[in-house]
């Protein structure tokens, strides 16, 4: 075994490459002064200043936000109450609403959003903003159980039983010894919803409607009608937050 | 009963937005187009019938190919990652994970955009490969079905990676270590005694690849030429380009058929009942 390690090693490193190289080589390239061509010709901030004047940009990062917030919100609203209710069913009920919970995950998204622009346009629901925000808590609120559950199923379930026995109601528990010892993973779990709605393209390339123009769209717009040095500041600046939001809500996951 | 409360508004949600519209993916299917675009309600199989037209089975087989390649570049990627992985020190091995996972977390527009910058004539790779003079003319990597391939593999890698860790984390050592005496060669040690023993977690990888795989929509219509169009992309056409709904919803069905068949597969084969398991 030990004379593989070494190859094993390598083997492993050059998939690590293979993942790192294009992001690193993305924002490397992102301070490239030159306009045109992949060649190097010295540092410049330019490109992400002008990013900053960019309104249509800034409207675009707004609309993202604000979309991500009320989602995860809603998400957080909905999911929580499905983790946290999920204890109170029969063990194998449990499980057939967890397994039906990962569904909404493992279909291709482009099936995800085709049928949610249906249903919107069946039902005579101009698409917006709006419709953007419920498409992301739909597939937000699956994430949010899952986050939940597994927290939830390290809880000691002695702490419920002696808040009952001290005379506490359901909600009682809920509210004093359930949810203080979940707001981590709610918090983690809100993170990461939060993320998801900012990054998704596909659910939001078909919900949103004409002026409803998120970031992911505003980027793959710029990217249809060519290449430039400003795309790569902005994918730089992309791939940086969401790697910390990300990186802050698995830490608090783990706590 | 406190339960239902919590549940309710939650499980209400999911079937309101999830189920409904999926079940009216279903019902348009086998609806008509009306002559300006509309939906005609009726009931027909045209659309089906439709799709035995060269042009649609050309582009769900090549969706198949591609998927297939990508599940098996991953799969031979992301194996020795995982064992590396599976028998690193516990500590590393966190760490470890969490350097897979990072990427994937990270936007996939702007990950399959950086595939875009390095392959495009002028890009970075053309650009060093000319630099170092191993070739004398830009070569097109970009808008083919290889450059489709790397993007995918690129953006789904991980998903193979973590369930093979998983498996491979349980593999038991002594198991490894009985062949080693016994005087297996690495080859027979990996694919008699390894691979049986993580088959569940190579399963469930090549399906958690090849699901996203056969239904992307962003890879093959960024990295993609003219021929390159997936079943993604012939669904988006359908939808919001040619609007001919019923028959777009035809072939979401189509899809959302193979995968449920390929899920129910792979849940059937990796279940308890199953030989594999009996075995062991």
């Amino acid at each position: 075994m030990k004379q593989t390690g070494g190859w094993l090693w390598r083997l492993s490193l050059a998939n690590l490459v293979f993942l790192y190289g294009p992001i690193a080589v993305l924002i490397l390239f992102s301070f490239n002064a030159s306009r045109l061509s992949a060649t190097w010709q010295g540092w410049t901030w330019q490109w992400y200043r002008a990013l900053w004047v960019n309104q249509a940009l800034l409207d675009a990062t707004a609309n993202s936000l604000w979309v991500a917030t009320v989602s995860t919100v809603l998400a957080l609203f909905l999911g929580v109450g499905i983790a946290v209710g999920l204890e109170g069913l029969p063990g194998r009920w449990q499980r057939q609403i967890e397994q039906a919970m990962l569904l909404p995950l493992v279909i291709p998204e482009v099936m995800m959003g085709v049928s949610l622009l249906l249903f919107f346009v069946l039902l005579h629901i101009p698409l917006s903003l709006m419709t953007v925000m419920i498409g992301h808590a739909l597939f937000n609120v699956p994430v949010v159980v899952i986050i939940v559950r597994a927290r939830l199923r390290k809880l000691d379930p002695r702490l419920l039983e002696v808040a009952a026995d001290l005379g506490a109601s359901y909600w009682d528990a809920l509210r004093h010894v359930t949810i203080p010892l979940l707001r981590p993973a709610i918090l983690g779990a809100g993170l990461m919803a939060f993320t998801i709605s900012l990054d998704d393209f596909i659910v939001t390339y078909f919900t949103a409607g004409p002026g409803a123009t998120t970031l992911p769209l505003k980027v793959y717009s710029m990217i249809k009608s060519g290449m430039s040095p400003e795309i790569n500041a902005l994918s730089a600046l992309f791939v940086i937050v969401s790697m910390g939001l990300i990186g802050f809500s698995l830490l608090l996951q783990r706590r | 009963m406190g339960a239902w409360w919590l549940l309710g508004p939650g499980l209400l949600w999911m079937g309101l937005l999830f189920v409904v519209p999926l079940s009216l993916v279903l019902v348009i299917s086998f609806a008509e187009r009306g002559t300006y675009g509309g939906i005609v309600w009726s009931f027909s199989l045209t659309n089906y019938l439709d799709l035995l037209h060269p042009l649609y089975a050309h582009i769900l087989g090549q969706s198949i190919l591609l998927a297939a390649v990508t599940t098996v570049l991953c799969l031979i990627m992301g194996f020795p990652l995982a064992y590396y992985i599976a028998r690193a020190a516990p500590r590393r091995q966190g760490v470890l994970l969490l350097l897979v996972m990072i990427p994937f977390w990270t936007n996939f527009l702007v990950r399959t955009y950086a595939w875009m910058f390095i392959l495009r004539t002028e890009g970075l790779l053309n650009t060093l490969l000319l630099k170092l003079g191993v070739i004398t003319a830009p070569i097109e990597l970009l808008y083919s079905n290889t450059a489709v391939v790397i993007g995918l593999v690129y953006g789904y890698l991980p998903f193979m990676v973590l369930p093979l860790y998983v498996a491979l984390e349980r593999v038991d050592r002594t198991l490894v270590e009985a062949a080693w005496d016994l005087y297996a060669t690495r080859w027979a040690m990996l694919w008699r005694v390894i691979v049986p023993l993580a088959r569940p977690g190579i399963m469930a990888g090549c399906l958690l690849v090849f699901i996203p795989s056969l239904g992307a929509f962003l890879t093959p219509d960024l990295l993609g030429g003219a021929r390159s169009m997936m079943v993604g992309n012939l669904i988006q056409h359908e939808f919001l380009i040619a609007r001919d709904w019923p028959l777009g919803a035809a072939i979401s069905c189509l899809l959302m058929l193979f995968v449920m068949g390929m899920m129910r597969w792979s849940f059937h084969a990796a279940s308890p009942g199953s030989r594999q398991e009996d075995a062991s």
